[in-house]
């Protein structure tokens, strides 16, 4: 099974506009060094926009940074990318959390609150670790 | 270190074509958003987006899209998106966001869709 750490990358990031894309732009170059096929590449680049984005937007870390972790796991070889995104912040229940739909957003004066939908719709496996010491968002894509 | 968009509109007998080039963030949104009220204003009913010079969006630009699409429902107007990246086009059905306002393969066949 794939569960070794071939090789961990990771980032800190600072609260500041556009940040995400740091992390997108590492996002890639992993993925692609691992030869993953474009199109799952361009899967991860937008999970972790939308993970960086929750975690900048929402953690209220007092250290201000998020910290971005990709690891490259497999046995004889890479077979799958996982990525913790974390912040310091204060946490957020996520089975207390509303799944967005069109109908109800449409309606809705907020319109926002997609971000989770979408990482999991795009990745392989999405965990959510919250609590007091911050978030965790944990996801994986296979190669 | 930013990452602006460009909006440019071609306006055409009963439908305007919306083009944009970049990252679709906030701003972005804004800046269609802008674009795509000004063309209300001006009396087009149906707005066709053109993303092919977009290879990322995230969700708070989609959720400013998703308020263009409430007012194209308000005005009993058409809104279509083309040429969007894999990514992109699999990213609205997850949200359900296809379901209110088609997704065509190209230009060529939005424009010909959204004037039937």
């Amino acid at each position: 099974m794939a569960e070794g750490v071939l090789r961990e990358v990771t980032l800190a990031l600072p609260m500041a506009p556009e940040m995400e894309l740091e992390a997108s732009k590492t996002a890639t170059a992993i993925a692609e060094s691992i030869r993953m096929s474009p199109d799952r590449i361009d899967e991860v680049r937008m999970a972790v926009v939308e993970a960086c984005i929750n975690a900048l937007e929402h953690s209220q870390a007092p250290d201000r940074e998020v910290f971005v972790t990709f690891q490259v796991l497999g046995d004889r070889g890479p077979e799958k990318l996982r990525i913790l995104v974390h912040d310091n912040g204060v946490g957020f229940s996520p089975e207390g959390r509303e799944e967005p739909t069109m109908a109800s957003k449409l309606k809705a004066v907020r319109k926002r609150g997609w971000g989770l939908k979408i990482i999991q719709g795009l990745m392989d496996e999405v965990e959510i670790r919250s609590g007091a010491e911050g978030t965790t968002v944990v996801m994986s894509k296979m190669r | 270190m930013t990452e602006s968009l460009n909006v440019t509109v071609d306006r055409r007998d009963g439908l305007a074509v919306i083009y944009t080039e970049g990252y679709i963030n906030n701003q972005g949104g804004e800046e269609i958003a802008k674009e795509a009220y000004k063309l209300l204003d001006e009396g087009y009913k149906a707005l066709l987006l053109n993303l092919a010079g977009t290879k990322i969006v995230n969700s708070i630009g989609i959720s400013i899209l998703i308020e263009i699409i409430e007012k194209m429902l308000e005005i009993d107007g058409k809104l279509g998106f083309c040429c969007l990246t894999p990514t992109i086009e699999k990213t609205f059905h997850i949200m359900g966001l296809a379901q209110y306002a088609p997704i065509f393969p190209n230009e060529d066949a939005a424009v010909a869709q959204m004037r039937a």
